[in-house]
């Protein structure tokens, strides 16, 4: 059955979800009290959430904040306890259409090591196109369309564990994009790799969007989420903020008492402004604060 | 550095014997070690050598690859061949106090010794001329009829797979981990077998859990990939049955008769 209530590609309806008890009694979290304990707080908090078709959406949040459960919950790897969700007009508690959603849900994972299947490049991307049963020469097309989207195409034969960390996640990418998603998630893609790696990997994410693609972007850095159309901040299972990025981050008291850095160029501004400096409050990026300071020394007759 | 190791032994070449279909490459191997079992003297050990000398010479792979796969056995084909020489009676042909060796162990020890090799050698042609994944695609594929009396195919095949794409990850991890703790003062390397074996665990253990950790996020990633078994899921490379294949085949079953031939009329 499919819904189409608006637009959304993504309607999370009062979402719950809550790991099983006996999970919990394995010890697996400090902080949820004694095991067997009365405290047992929903990892997802009733979150009600929509995403726009071809939207770039960055979630962000400290440990254990329930990003990966919400984005787990997006492709039915784990289902609702409460609530419910919808991709694309498929609910996933529709046990029927299982792998329509998860053909429309591509994600990437933290850990390059462990997402890839194969021993060789091209088999891998192959991965995924084969278990949706797509002719073998329509997956040779894929293959060399989704390698070449990530910049990967002249290592489709080499093995994985001799590529670095940036190519691998490329090569994820490449696997999920086979597939011919409507939203790829990425769970903090990037925590694993080094600055080149992460550029490499946020180029892609930059092309991803210029495709139509819609991003859900799990991340630790403040800096990956300045470019998005919205910034949802989770805090103990439960959204805390909401908004465009030039919203959220003019609020950096609020940022700060759920535990998040601001980014940079914010926290320099802040800083600034403390000094007495009359910042204006849009500036994002590090690019946007270099061009401002130029002008300030500009107008103070320092030379250009 | 442990990086580099290649797995099986496979030798990138673009020859006739590569092209071949995997299934029949497994096939034929078969074939060729059950032939060994037959042969009963040395004509037809010079059948099997002009044979494989055909087929090692049509897959252009160096000779002294394919003789590398003996180095590990060396030990136990000189082993067999002593055992052979001074264990058969017969025919004394030199004598030293407790030891003798005979005519007819000679023989014995030389003929074993060849069996061995041809076997050796012979099986070091499928993997040197066939990628690791065509080989599990040939594997999966000849076991497919056995499904019907429960056997997993297709699960065996993935196996493997993930296994060969995981073995180099778990070595790079045995290495990390063996440096951080040589680092925090354990000793891998001095000591007796039981000690050396002691020093182990505490390397097994976290080797362990970071394998099940692997399997775990692998798991999850193959489901997000739309991983539901065999059923219903195609492949990148099909196994094609082509004119080479049917050619091989004629090979075989002239180098097969040649055999049989051999060991019914001399
Ligand atoms: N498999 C599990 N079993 C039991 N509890 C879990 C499990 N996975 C996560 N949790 C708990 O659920 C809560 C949310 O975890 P989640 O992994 O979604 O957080 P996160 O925001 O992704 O954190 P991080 O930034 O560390 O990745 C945490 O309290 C965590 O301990
Ligand atoms: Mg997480």
């Amino acid at each position: 059955m499919k819904f189409t209530e608006n637009g959304d590609i993504i309607q999370i309806e009062d979402l719950v979800f809550e790991y099983g008890r006996a999970e919990a009694e394995d010890g697996y979290d400090p902080h949820r009290g004694a095991a067997g304990g009365a405290i047992f707080p929903n990892a997802v908090d009733h979150v009600t959430l929509c995403v726009a078709r071809g939207s770039f959406t960055a979630v962000i949040g400290r440990n254990g904040s329930g990003k990966s459960t919400l984005a787990k919950n997006l492709n039915a790897l784990l289902l609702p306890t409460g609530g419910r969700v919808i991709v694309d007009g498929f609910d996933t508690l529709d046990e029927a259409a299982l792998w329509d959603i998860r053909q429309r849900v591509g994600m990437v994972f933290q850990n390059p090591d462990n997402q890839l299947v194969s021993a060789v490049v091209e088999d891998d991307v192959a991965f995924g196109p084969e278990n949706l049963g797509v002719a073998p020469d329509e997956i040779r097309t894929r293959i060399r369309d989704s390698l070449a989207a990530v910049d990967m195409y002249e290592h489709r034969k080499m093995a994985p564990h001799l590529l670095s960390g940036g190519q691998k996640q490329r090569v994820a990418i490449a696997g999920v994009i086979a597939m011919h998603p409507e939203i790829i998630i990425f769970d903090e893609p990037t925590a694993m790799l080094d600055p080149e790696g992460r550029a490499e990997v946020m180029g892609i994410i930059g092309r991803l969007r210029k495709e139509k693609i819609t991003v859900v972007l799990i991340t630790h850095f403040m800096e990956e989420t300045l470019d998005s159309d919205r910034v949802v901040i989770m805090d103990r299972g439960r959204v805390a903020m909401d908004g465009t990025p030039a919203e959220i981050f003019s609020r950096t008291e609020e940022i700060e008492a759920l535990g998040l850095k601001l980014p940079f160029a914010v926290e320099l501004c802040a800083r600034l402004r403390e000094r007495g400096l009359d910042v204006p409050g849009d500036l994002l990026t590090e690019d946007e604060l270099s061009a401002y300071l130029l002008t300030l020394y500009r107008k103070d007759g320092f030379p250009a | 550095m442990i990086r580099d190791i290649t797995l099986g032994q496979y030798y990138p070449e673009y020859s006739r014997i590569h092209k071949l279909d995997p299934r029949l490459k497994i096939i034929v191997t078969l074939v060729y070690i059950v032939s060994l079992f037959l042969i009963e003297d040395f004509a037809g050990y010079a059948i099997a050598l002009v044979s494989m000398g055909a087929v090692i010479a049509l897959s252009k792979v160096p000779l002294r690859f394919m003789l590398r796969g003996l180095k590990p056995i060396i030990l136990i084909i000189v082993f067999t061949f002593t055992l052979n020489m001074l264990m058969t009676k017969g025919t004394i042909l030199w004598e030293w106090g407790f030891f003798r060796i005979t005519k007819e162990g000679l023989y014995n020890a030389i003929f074993m010794a060849a069996r061995l090799i041809f076997l050796i050698v012979g099986s070091s042609v499928l993997t040197l001329t066939t990628k690791p994944i065509k080989l599990t695609d040939g594997i999966e594929s000849l076991l497919k009829p056995f499904r019907r009396f429960g056997l997993p195919a297709h699960e065996l095949a993935m196996m493997m797979t993930i296994a060969l794409r995981f073995i180099p990850t778990l070595l790079e991890e045995t290495d990390k981990i063996m440096k951080a703790q040589q680092a925090r003062g354990a000793d891998f390397e001095t000591g007796g077998l039981l000690r050396r074996a002691k020093a182990l665990v505490p390397l097994l253990v976290p080797l362990f859990v970071g394998a099940f950790r692997i399997a775990q996020d692998l798991a999850m990633a193959m489901e997000a990939r739309c991983y539901r078994g065999g059923e219903g899921r195609t492949k990148l490379n099909m196994l094609k049955f082509r004119r080479r294949d049917a050619l091989a085949i004629g090979f075989t079953a002239l180098y097969l008769s040649g055999i049989v031939a051999e060991r019914i009329l001399l």
